[in-house]
This record gives C-alpha cells, structure tokens and sequence, in this order.
C-alpha cells in the first residue's frame, strides 16, 4: 500500500466546471429563443445568427494570434457573445451589421480591456448599443416578410392595444431573439436548473421594473399594461442572459439585489420617460458601468472587523 | 536658426501638444467632427499661441513672478478676442462651428502651458517658434482626428465625398463617443510607430540608404530614424 503523502498547493478541492462548461450550457440555453426566432422570421434569421458567430469567433482568434497570446476560443465565450448579438439585431439588418457588431464587440469591448474577465461592459450589450447609434434606422427597422410595422412596446408607448398572447409567445416584430417570452424562460430554467445562474439579478430586476410601471405608467395597477412592459422587448432576454453575465455583475449578493434594482429603475426611466420604447440595453451598460462602486458599498465585512472598538 | 527648425520639430513630432502631452483634450474631443473644423481650430490656436508667447517673451522681465498668471490670462484673453472678432467677420461659417470653443481657446492648457514652460524663460524668437511648432503640432493632430471621424462618419474629407456610395456613415463618429475611439487609436499608432522607430534607431544601414541624415530638414514623418537622437523619448518621459 502505497502510503506516500502528496505535497501539492492550493486550491486541493476543484469543481468540475469550466469556463467552457459554462458558456457551452448558456449557449444550449440560448438555442430555444434562437430557434423561435429562426422559425419566426425565416432562414435569413439563421444566416444573420452564423455570421455574427463567425465574426466574432474569429476576432478573437485573429487578435490573439496577432498579439501573439494565447488562443481562447476554445472556451466559447466568443460565441455566447456573438449568439447574444445577433439575437439582439433585428432581421432586416443586412449581414455587415453582424459583422462591424461582433468585431466591435469583441476587438473594442472585450480584447483590448484585457479580454474575458476584465472587460467591464458587456460586449454584446456594448455592441448593441454602438450600433444601435451609428445605425439607427437600420437597428430599429423592424419590417420583414412576417411582420410589418412597429415593435410591440413602441405600439404600447404610443397607446395602442396590443396582443399579450401574442407578445408571451413570440409572434410579434422585434430583434430575432427578444420575441419569444417562453422560449427565453425555457432556455432560463436550463440555466437556474444546471446552477449557472440564480434568480437574484433577474428577480429583482423584473419585480423592480413591474413596480416602477405600475407607480410612473399612468395606468396604475393595470396587470395587462404591466405583463405587456414585461414580455416585451428586451427585458427577458436582458434580465436572464445579459445582466447576470458573470463578468459584468457584482460579485458580492447584496450588490445583486442592488444591481436588479438599479437595472429595473433605469429601464422604466428609459421605456416610460425616454424618447425610445426600449430601455434594456441601455440600462444594462450603465448597470455595468456602476458595478465597482456597487461593489465598494457592499462589500461585506471581514470576520472580526468592524463593529465596537474595544 | 537651428533653435527655430528644433522648436517647430519639438511642437509637431516630439511633444506633439495631442498625442504625446495630451494637452488641450477639451477642443479636441469636441470640435473633430470633421477635418476642415480641427484644421479651423488648429490654425486659430496657433495664431493666438505664437503671439501670446512672443508677447510673453518680451514682457518677461516686466511680469512679476507672483503675478504672472493673471498677466498670462490678460494677454491670452486679448489675442483671442482679436481673433474672435476676425473669424465672426471674414470666416463666419467657421466661426459658427467652433462656437463657443473660440472663447474657450483662452483657457486652453497648452497656450497657458507653452507661456509657463517656454515664454516666460526664453528669448523672443524662440518662443515665436516654439508657438508656431506647438500650434502646427495641434493643427496636424486635430486635422487628423476630424479627417478620420468625417471619413467614417459622413464618408466625407473636406466636405469631397470619398467613400463609395454603398458606403453606409458609421454615424457614432462624428458624435461623441466617436471622438474618443479615435484619439485613442491615432495615439496608440502614433506610440507603436514611435517604440519601433526607436528601436529600428540603431540600424543606421537602413537610414544610409537614400537619406542625408539631415533629419531637421527631411519632409518624411514616417522616417523611422527621426525619432531616434539624443532627445528621442523626452516628450514621453514628461
């Protein structure tokens, strides 16, 4: 028997879970709103999505082997970015968009902050949002073969009716991924049941907003108005698959609870008091620019610290 | 002589007010929205910098020390109001571009800075030059900045379209955010090219072939070798 003690440093108990792991399970989460938004707006939805993955997979392989680094593909974060992107462009974008998107998002947002795990904004969200500014009538154009017109908030903004039913399951204008309220929750659960995501973010986040709607949306406790301000636009998507982005997001539970809050007031400010209908990408980034100082104030305190001096 | 070639080198390579003191930032974020702007405000800095520092220069025995920075102000502030008054009535379309950056050009860092550091310690001509240099050194990085920002964002250099016409403007150039993307990638190129000239410095066979070695005299910017001479690096260090 072989008794021979094993010297070795710390850490001595490591999880199985990878960074790999992880972006490969956000990645089969994200198919469900993906595949509803392929099946809605028909296959160039699908060519859109491929492009924008390719970009910005091989962004960052171009820049790592030009800057002679290591190679980190491998760990499929560049295609949760890229997915996460073009589920947030709208079909009519024609394919460069996907493209000047996921090299921004990766070269800009991401690799020359350091890359995965220093950069402080979301790319995607960063991306978007880049975009979303140079191209605005491209990015907010929302008529193709299946729908004409426009978005479901912004009919909501302007006082119109609109269609709940329609609005859970997906069958309204809007980017190739924000449609779809049960495809998105579906592809959430996979993410909450496999542990890769708790509801601390996203909870707050949409009780926050759904209180602020009621409060400042001049419709009082109005349940329609309110479950049409939660099932559309981007907030499902944002909530589950963007603010709890695990770079971006305050690390410490009390700063979560913060950062939800803070997200679902800046949404409504931006969707109700704003010029545009849509507020969640926006309020994501000004989220993830606030984390470190959410973080300063809530960093819990060390054992025996603090307290009475003695 | 060669003082004023040094001084005007100095303002445009070495101590470039934008990309290496990074001096002057407030116009420069602001009016590079398209080349023929940073050129106007470029060109409108230098003409009040040359001639507050000559004016500096020659009252430098006169200024009391404690004094001096309300003095700076008083003859910097009376070469702008010139200079303001003369663009509202010869260039008024510049003028309403600029806007209220022009009155701004009083409190502008470099123009306080070159009469603190150079004007108030050094002889007429000089600082005549040296305004001139810092002035040029400003107008080329503005130029550069707007020309690059009006490409992107309106396909345009100098108002003459460029671009192709499937050319869609990226129009976050010319707001803002524009700005800041691309001060900060001219000055990352301008610090690439500069560490490899350095480097590439000690290989005179390269700088033998084709080149008189007169450096002060030489028209090529991009000339690697430049750089490389017992000042080299002084503007980085600072």
């Amino acid at each position: 028997m072989n008794e021979l003690m094993k010297v070795s440093s710390n850490p001595h108990v490591r999880s199985k879970s990878t960074t790999a792991n992880i972006m490969l399970t956000v990645v089969i989460a994200l198919l469900p709103a993906a595949g509803f938004g392929i099946y809605n707006f028909g296959l160039k939805a699908l060519l859109l999505i491929l492009v924008t993955v390719a970009s910005t997979v091989f962004t960052e392989f171009a820049f790592e082997k030009i800057c002679k680094k290591k190679i980190t593909i491998g760990d499929y974060s560049a295609v949760v970015t890229g997915l996460l992107l073009a589920l947030n462009l709208p079909v009519s974008a024609p394919w460069w968009i996907g493209v000047v998107g996921g090299v921004f998002a990766i070269l800009v947002v991401k690799m020359l902050f350091g890359g995965l795990g220093q950069n402080f904004m979301n790319p995607a969200l960063g991306a978007r949002c880049f975009l979303l500014i140079s191209f605005t009538s491209i990015m907010t154009n929302f008529d193709c073969d299946a729908y004409t017109g426009a978005t479901p908030l912004a009919n909501l903004k302007s006082g119109e009716a609109v269609n709940i039913l329609d609005m859970v399951i997906g069958r309204t204008a809007g980017t190739i991924g924000e449609t779809s309220m049960i495809a998105i929750v579906v592809g959430a659960c996979i993410l909450i049941l496999f542990g890769i995501i708790d509801l601390r973010i996203p909870g707050t986040y949409i009780v926050t907003l759904a209180i602020f709607v009621s409060i400042f949306g001049a419709h009082g406790m109005n349940w329609p108005y309110i479950s049409a301000h939660l099932s559309g636009g981007g907030l499902m998507l944002g909530a589950f698959f963007m603010a709890t982005d695990y770079v971006t997001r305050p690390i410490t539970k009390k700063g979560q609870y913060l950062f939800g809050a803070l997200l679902g007031i800046l949404t409504g400010i931006f969707r109700i008091f704003g010029p545009s209908a849509e507020g969640v990408s926006y309020a994501i980034i000004i989220g993830n620019l606030l984390v470190p100082l959410i973080e300063k104030i809530t960093l819990p305190k060390a054992f025996g610290k603090g307290g009475e001096k003695a | 002589m060669n003082s004023a070639k040094e001084r005007l080198v100095n303002g445009i390579v070495k101590e470039n007010p934008t990309f290496v003191l990074m001096l002057g930032m407030c116009p420069t974020l602001a009016v590079t929205t398209s080349a023929i702007n940073g050129l106007g405000m470029g060109l409108t800095t230098m003409v009040v910098l040359a001639l507050s520092n000559v004016f500096i220069s020659l009252l430098r025995g006169i200024i009391p020390d404690k004094v001096r920075i309300p003095a700076f102000i008083v003859i910097i502030a009376s070469f702008v109001t010139m200079v303001e008054l003369l663009l509202q009535g010869f260039i008024p379309f510049l003028y309403d571009a600029l806007g209220i950056y022009i009155p701004l050009i009083v409190v502008n860092c470099i123009i306080l800075g070159r009469a603190e550091a150079y004007a108030y310690k050094n002889p007429v001509i000089p600082s005549l030059f040296d305004g001139i240099g810092m002035g040029l050194g400003f107008s080329v990085a503005l130029t550069c900045i707007g020309a690059v920002r009006e490409l992107l964002g309106a396909g345009e250099i100098f108002g003459v379209h460029i671009m192709p016409e499937s050319y869609v403007p990226v129009s976050i150039f010319i707001m803002a955010p524009g700005a800041f993307f691309v001060l900060a990638t001219l000055t990352a190129i301008q610090n690439k090219v500069k560490i490899a000239g350095e480097k590439k410095g000690k290989d005179m066979s390269k700088i033998q072939s084709g080149c008189n070695s007169d450096c002060m005299n030489c028209s090529d910017s991009g000339c690697t070798h430049r750089l490389y001479d017992e000042k080299a690096g002084e503007g980085d260090k600072k």
